[in-house]
């Protein structure tokens, strides 16, 4: 079927299966690769975009969902890497092998904009759904009160 | 071409680049390459291996090349830092560079063992100094002036008296035409005078992380690709009888659907049916409708309840094979005080990288061209040849950054599937695993049991230890990383010890897990210890030192008991060891142990809950992998990734096997840890002189052993077993 969305504030259109998740619309049709696959039943968090302004798992979104959609991706997240939190990511070190980490950052991106100052709760809460294999958990957390000082300093 | 003897295990080369500028080469002994199962072989001797490439090219720009995959361990940004600080350039102007796979040009490239740090320290510093000795012997030669009165700074030569002063960039051509000084005699920087090493440095790739760039094998593009999905029997060696390929290329989007006849090697070829389509959902969509008939075969009737009868049975057998046997260990536990008699136990685990496994193969004008997140791609090369009876050297391959290894990329089965299907489709072909895939077709970490006997003085001191090992293989070899030997810990340590093993027939593919056998064994040995300290009525901290001070009498340890002790006592001090007295329901717990080079011991401080809910509360590290920490971040990343790691195994992780295959199919089954689980982890470095040692490993092992331990301290139930989440910790 047609499809036609905003992908990081451009419009796209797509023909492709009503069942196909976004995931695959982004990664094999629109050659997005940013956004990860890891686990296509939505238990770890590689996949998340914003749909619009919301955090959602792509690998559970089905594409005829997406009609009329506004969807960013980590491509989007900031025009070219200064997003506070992508800012802080390279400075802090946050990666480890850095697969999680578009998902990580999409997830936090969410959390900073209902919650401007997190509590490490609201950040447990938030950040739940994202796993990162390497564990690289410590520097997460601390990425996301150092953007959230960075931010709440502008 | 100019060359000069680093030391006795390696010398450098230095050419020209066609355009002007200079390329410096390193050319490397070293031991420990892993074989084509991924079992690192800790004595072999490779031949000179080329480790650094270094170009400096007349607009100022210093290349340096990776010439190892990067998998999360860091190196691609670590070994620069080695060469940059030595040859005095900013780090700021360095910009690194992926190698090829490319045996006759880099040796050997792996990434494994936590080998690159001991291998590159000395050899990469070397290569830098050269370097910066051959721009000064430049920029002397350009102004016709004493070497001795040029110096550098931050990629200048510098000339005091005249104020004379030319870029590495300008020198590079002139530098090029010089003979190299003798690389074993090369000032090195005074430690003090570091820039670069030392410092804490990001990552290179994380620009490229955050914005979502296509860095790893499963973003690999190729003009007119397709995608693969391919369904191996779920019974591990069981074969293809029938499939209805024929429906299956009707799907839409499906290409070509066919079945692989495949061999019997289990890090091979295996048999299965391919399934290629214009996009991966095609493919998998597909699949659903796939009916195969499979011959099982003989793995079939395994299982982990079967497995579990036949180590009780062989357990009250006499053993198959003696490793060690010091002393007389039953007259010792005869006239020991007190003694000891349990049984450990923990499971298969999988790696569950994040980035499932993949590999994309076009095979084009004669030559299979490869791109892969392989740890080991030059083993891959080879399979790739032998199975597709291909000449290894029209093959190809492309090292991608990989989303995690942990020793899952030592293998390369998806490799050998990505370059046969690509070759049946006619097509360029990204083979991808989906995450059930990846969980059931893993080569996991063995699952093993011990029958311990222990037994400790009327003063509490350690005098027997005798362990009856239960593996897995075939005959009498262990399966992949699956074994012990008679050095590991305790041997050597204890005068009257005796190891023995027997093994279950098994046919699930195993293989090397970050730390491989130590994450396990320290789990054992550490809990046992724990208890016989218990016993003996001696605090385990004590207990532990006072082992490490009465070396045995029979062949010594390979571990260097004085460093341990030093880590051991370190951690007991940062982590305020027997200050506190606890209430029930809270405990610390201590373990140490001695792997890839490192000394690494660990106190946990847990809480459990009434009901029986584990939360830990702080882990405290003592590491020591000698005098130099080259990169803080990376190391300490490294550090809490592999305590968390742990954890993270000891508390939920778990590969059950039920009729010869992999129960656990996702994430929701094979649980890994979250960020609401992860908790604070003090890493602290013990500094002693000598060579620097590799961290991506040694730092996992104590973790677990501490853990338990610690719920000990606050429970009083001896954890025997893993992993935690199948035990009632609940108490009163």
């Amino acid at each position: 079927m047609k499809v036609s969305f905003k992908l990081n504030g451009q419009p796209k259109s797509v023909d492709v299966p009503a069942d196909m998740p976004m995931l695959w619309v982004l990664r094999d049709v629109l050659d997005m690769k940013g956004t990860k696959y890891g686990c296509g039943v939505g238990q770890c968090g590689a996949c998340s975009v914003h749909l619009g302004g919301q955090l959602r798992r792509s690998c559970q979104m089905r594409a005829s969902t997406a009609e009329g959609a506004d969807i960013t991706t980590i491509e989007g997240l900031s025009p070219d890497g200064s997003h506070p939190l992508q800012k802080v990511w390279q400075e802090l070190d946050v990666p480890q092998c850095g697969y999680c980490q578009a998902g990580q950052l999409m997830a936090a991106a969410a959390l900073l904009k209902t919650k401007p100052k997190p509590t490490d709760a609201d950040i447990d809460a938030a950040m739940e759904r994202n796993i990162c294999r390497c564990t690289t958990y410590t520097r997460i957390r601390d990425g996301i009160h150092r953007a959230a000082a960075m931010s709440n300093a502008d | 071409m100019q060359t000069s003897q680093l030391d006795r295990r390696a010398f450098l080369k230095v050419s020209a680049i066609a355009g002007g500028g200079i390329m410096l080469s390193a050319f490397v002994d070293f031991d420990g390459a892993p074989d084509a199962n991924g079992v690192l072989l800790n004595n072999a001797r490779a031949d000179f291996t080329p480790n650094a490439f270094i170009r400096i090219t007349p607009d100022g720009k210093v290349t340096i090349i990776a010439k190892n995959p990067e998998v999360g361990q860091g190196i691609k940004t670590m070994l620069p830092m080695i060469i940059a600080d030595e040859l005095d350039v900013p780090w700021s102007s360095v910009i690194v560079e992926q190698a090829m796979s490319d045996q006759a040009k880099y040796g050997q490239q792996f990434a494994g063992g936590s080998t690159a740090t001991p291998q590159n320290w000395d050899p990469l510093r070397r290569a830098g100094a050269v370097g910066r000795q051959m721009m000064i012997a430049a920029a002397a030669q350009k102004w016709s002036v004493p070497a001795a009165e040029v110096t550098t700074d931050a990629g200048v030569a510098l000339h005091k008296a005249s104020g004379k002063r030319a870029t590495y960039g300008e020198l590079a051509s002139i530098a090029a035409t010089l003979t190299p000084p003798d690389a074993a005699k090369v000032p090195l920087k005074d430690p003090k005078d570091y820039k670069i090493i030392g410092k804490f440095t990001a990552g290179v790739d994380n620009k490229a992380i955050v914005t979502g760039k296509p860095l790893f094998g499963i973003d690999v593009m190729v003009p007119g690709m397709l995608h693969a999905v391919f369904e191996k029997c779920p019974v591990f060696g069981g074969k293809v009888v029938t499939a209805n390929v024929d429906e299956l290329a009707k799907e839409p989007g499906v290409k070509k659907a066919f079945i692989v006849a495949g061999g019997t090697n289990l890090s091979g070829l295996l048999s299965g049916v391919a399934i290629v389509a214009d996009t991966w959902w095609a493919a998998q969509s597909a699949r659903k409708k796939l009916k195969v008939t499979w011959d099982e075969g003989a793995t079939a009737q395994q299982s982990t309840v079967s497995f579990a009868a036949k180590a009780k049975e062989l357990m009250a057998a006499p053993p198959l094979k003696m490793l060690r046997n010091e002393g007389d260990v039953d007259a010792a536990l005869a006239r020991s005080a007190k003694t000891v008699d349990a049984v450990y136990e923990y499971p298969f685990i999988s790696h569950a990288t994040l980035e499932p496994q993949n590999s994309t193969a076009h095979f084009h004008d004669g030559r299979m061209e490869i791109w892969s997140p392989s740890q080991n791609p030059q083993p891959g090369r080879q399979l790739v040849a032998t199975t597709l009876g291909i000449d290894a050297s029209t093959i190809d391959i492309h090292m991608t950054r990989g989303g995690g290894g942990f020793g899952r990329r030592l293998s390369n089965d998806y490799m050998v599937e990505a370059a046969w299907i690509a070759r049946e489709a006619g097509a360029p072909v990204k083979l991808l695993w989906s995450r059930e895939d990846d969980l059931r077709h893993d080569f996991y970490r063995c699952a093993g049991h011990h029958h311990l006997k222990g037994g400790v003085d009327a003063k509490g001191n350690l005098t027997a230890w005798k362990d009856h090992f239960i593996s897995y293989g075939t005959g009498e070899a262990f399966s992949s990383s699956a074994g012990m030997g008679p050095n590991d810990f305790p041997g050597g340590l204890v005068n009257d010890y005796n190891l023995s093993y027997s093994i279950i027939p098994s046919g699930i593919p195993t293989g090397p897990l970050r730390a491989p056998s130590s994450n396990a064994l320290a789990f054992v040995m550490h809990s046992f210890i724990d208890e016989l300290a218990v016993a003996g009525g001696v605090d385990p901290l004590a207990f532990r030192m006072q082992m490490l001070s009465s070396v045995g009498t029979g062949a010594k340890s390979t571990m260097d008991v004085e460093r341990m002790r030093g880590v051991l006592q370190m951690v007991a001090d940062k982590s305020g060891w027997g200050k506190a007295k606890l209430p029930k329901g809270r405990g610390m717990g201590i373990g140490f142990y001695f792997s890839h080079r490192g000394y690494f011991a660990e106190v946990v401080d847990v809480s459990v809950s009434k009901t029986g809910v584990v939360k830990v509360n702080q882990v405290w590290v003592a590491g020591d992998v000698g005098r130099q920490i080259i990169n803080p971040s990376g190391a300490e990343q490294q550090v809490q990734g592999a305590v968390l790691d742990g954890i993270s195994e000891a508390l939920m992780q778990e590969i059950t096997i039920e009729a010869g295959h992999t129960k656990e199919s996702n994430f929701n089954e094979y649980k890994l840890l979250r960020i609401s689980q992860a908790t604070k982890v003090e890493v602290n470095w013990r500094i002693t002189d000598n060579n620097p040692s590799g961290i991506g490993e040694p730092a996992l092992p104590p973790v677990i052993p501490a853990l338990c331990n610690a719920i000990f301290a606050a429970t009083g139930k001896r954890v025997r077993s893993l992993p935690l989440s199948k035990h009632d910790l609940s108490w009163v």
